[in-house]
């Protein structure tokens, strides 16, 4: 792998693609790590709360048909996060500005859970420069009533329980942290901490994006890891309703994080709607 | 030396009734409203002795939990501002990175300080971890609450010709305007706790006083943290009276008696880490670094003796408690010797902060601790000379 610095400015070109890199990028002054890779329609795929590294072989399979950017989302990873950086609102916003930097166009824009989270944000906003958006097990609403608990409260749980909450098969989760390299392991640290900072209170979900959902008018699709218990099916149902139009498929075999569980038939899912004109 | 004394008000009748947890989730169907008023009385009767003991006294809140009763600390403050006479209160501590309104916290320590003439000292904690889900309180941005709280709390106490604009990152207000405004001037002693030798500097440059909780024999090296600070800020070593020690105390004329006072206050020690384990670490209540050491299962003890022997003091015997300096506990003399020891290895400790009652020991053990402790131990702790302050501090830069 090469490893590209982009030095931020607005309009710089781009790398051609058909490359695999691994590098950092410099959106209006905070750096971060992406990854760039494949050919074809441009997709942003934007991670879940577990952090870029369960989504490793899903890029792999998404950038046999499309030319894949993967930033690792501030506060993530290596990545930095700027001082006052504490919504996933401020992450949509960030977002929006990289698209613009890329200059990207036709965007299929791919997001797990969190990440699904800051793509509605983002769509709300604008989709200037997106075609289609995919959503899978996506948090960022609140349908039920104020004494239901839509989303399990993960803060709460032991390890154990969390790992048999949101995989299908929990063994999949386990990571052991002793063997890993450091990196990784200060990974995992952060990927806990940020995922605190932007999703903690009001917890996995934005009171007013629920209004918002309306403004999105680009082809939709909900993808639905059928063994997450995280989040129901009703759940993602219900928030698929709100997107005119938004399909909903489901992924067997599969939990929360179903680009990690199924990252084949995850990427099938994702290309066919992209294809599909 | 100043020694306050100290109660969590447990409501330890359900201590042995748990399903693995004594915070946050116990259910409260387990109070009895009842009981708990006979507690409360019980423990306030116990801190008017205090008053008239010549102790001065020390309060703490927290939350949804059996261990302390107590949740809301100016409702101590308030009951003992009026009951008691002498002793200085000090607040030990009030997590301002929680409270949802500053404004507030200053009206009531005010209004403390006041009808005390005075007597309020200010303690600011973060606060441990299992406070979190009752305020639903971001951890990964408390400390910067806190530090805005804290500037704005003094901002109010200090300001008195007029309001003043407040729009931080946290918190807005337009007209602050303090009634009525503190008796201390410029405003009621400072003090927080910490466990972190980084944040004993930081204490240490802002001179407050510095308290630290079951830290035995590795009290010492927060102390020298404090020490670099303050020096660095003040270019002179911090007095005595800067730092602070929470001990347990157990005293009485017989060896045997006191052991087993010891014991029973211990319980403190060994019910309060019983929480529901995801509750011991929220998110970004410590650095990532030191996560990345816990997820690895690397954990260092907390505990020393006196020969650096690492103790769980969660689970230990009376007697490495009173090695590691957590306990004082024997007869007056013997207490009195320990004490002064623990001060001598710490360069200098001016505040005790005493747990004299805790959990099991009842109304009149604890009745007879105090004022044991208050007839023979603490008249020579007052006359007690510390160890030479600019000695601690030159050993610190050398």
């Amino acid at each position: 792998m090469t490893l590209i610095m982009r030095d931020g400015k607005k309009g710089q070109g781009m790398l051609q693609p058909a490359q695999s890199t691994a590098g950092t990028l410099v959106v209006e002054g905070t750096r971060i790590d992406m990854i760039e890779r494949g050919a074809g329609r441009p997709l942003i795929f934007l991670h879940a709360e577990n952090g870029i590294e369960p989504a490793a072989a899903a890029i792999d399979e998404l950038a046999k048909s499309a030319h894949v950017f993967a930033p690792t989302h501030p506060g993530f990873g290596r990545s930095e996060l700027p001082a006052g950086m504490r919504t996933v609102d401020d992450l949509s916003y960030f977002y929006l500005d990289l698209l613009d930097q890329l200059e990207l166009r036709d965007v299929i824009a791919v997001g797990v859970s969190l990440g699904a989270w800051i793509a509605a944000e983002m769509a709300v906003k604008s989709t200037a420069r997106m075609a289609r958006l995919v959503m899978a097990n996506a948090v960022g609403v609140k349908i039920g009533d104020r004494e239901t608990r839509d989303i399990a409260d993960i803060f709460a749980l032991t390890d154990k329980e969390y790992l048999e909450l949101v995989y299908c098969d929990p063994s999949a989760g386990q990571r052991d942290y002793k063997a890993l390299p450091d990196a990784e392991v200060l990974a995992a640290a952060r990927a806990r901490e940020a995922t605190a900072r932007f999703a903690w209170n009001p917890y996995f979900h934005d009171p007013r994006l629920k209004s918002r959902l309306h403004r999105i008018r680009i082809p939709t699709l909900f993808l639905w890891g059928s063994h997450d218990r995280m989040l129901s099916e009703a759940y993602g149902r219900a928030y698929c309703a709100m997107i005119p139009g938004a399909g909903f498929e489901m992924i067997d075999r599969a939990g929360h994080f179903p680009h990690q569980e199924q990252p084949k038939v995850f990427a099938e899912h994702v290309l066919a709607f992209a294809g599909n004109e | 030396m100043r020694v306050y004394q100290f109660s969590e008000q447990a409501y330890f009748p359900t201590w042995n009734d748990h399903s693995g947890s004594l915070r946050v989730i116990l259910p409260n169907r387990k109070c009895d409203p009842h009981v708990a008023a006979d507690l409360f009385h019980r423990y306030y009767d116990e801190y008017q002795l205090c008053d008239e003991l010549g102790l001065d006294i020390m309060l703490n809140e927290h939350h949804q939990t059996a261990t302390c009763m107590s949740s809301s600390v100016v409702i101590g403050l308030a009951v003992l501002a009026r009951a008691t006479k002498k002793a200085r209160l000090l607040v030990l501590g009030y997590p301002i990175g929680h409270r949802p309104d500053p404004l507030r916290v200053v009206e009531e320590l005010s209004t403390i300080d006041v009808i005390s003439r005075g007597r309020l000292d200010m303690g600011f904690i973060k606060g441990i971890p299992y406070e979190i889900p009752a305020s639903n309180r971001n951890p990964t941005e408390l400390m910067d609450r806190f530090w805005e709280a804290h500037d704005f709390i003094i901002k109010a106490m200090t300001t008195h010709d007029g309001t003043f604009n407040w729009e931080g990152e946290f918190f807005h207000y337009r007209q602050v305007n303090v009634w009525p405004r503190v008796w201390q001037e410029p405003h009621p002693p400072i003090w927080s706790t910490t466990g972190s030798s980084a944040q004993a500097r930081v204490l240490g440059e802002r001179g407050y006083v510095m308290a630290t909780l079951g830290t035995g024999f590795g009290t010492r090296k927060l102390y020298d943290a404090y020490r670099k600070g303050y020096v660095s800020k003040f270019g002179k070593a911090p007095g005595a009276d800067r730092f602070a020690y929470l001990g347990l105390v157990a005293v009485a004329h017989d060896k045997e008696e006191a052991r087993k006072r010891g014991d029973l206050i211990a319980g403190y020690l060994r019910t309060s880490a019983i929480v529901h384990v995801p509750f011991r670490n929220p998110p970004g209540y410590v650095s990532v670094e030191d996560n990345a050491r816990m997820l690895r299962g690397e954990t260092p003890p907390r505990g020393f003796t006196k020969d650096g022997r690492a103790i769980n003091i969660h689970a230990t015997s009376v007697d490495d408690l009173i090695d590691a300096g957590i306990l004082f506990c024997g007869t007056p003399d013997e207490v009195h010797a320990q004490i002064v020891e623990f001060c001598e290895h710490c360069g200098g400790m001016g505040n005790l902060l005493m747990m004299g009652q805790a959990g099991f020991l009842t109304h009149e053990q604890t009745v007879d601790n105090l004022t044991l402790f208050s007839r023979e131990v603490l008249p020579r702790l007052k006359a007690y000379k510390q160890p030479d302050a600019e000695a601690a501090a030159k050993a610190v830069a050398a």
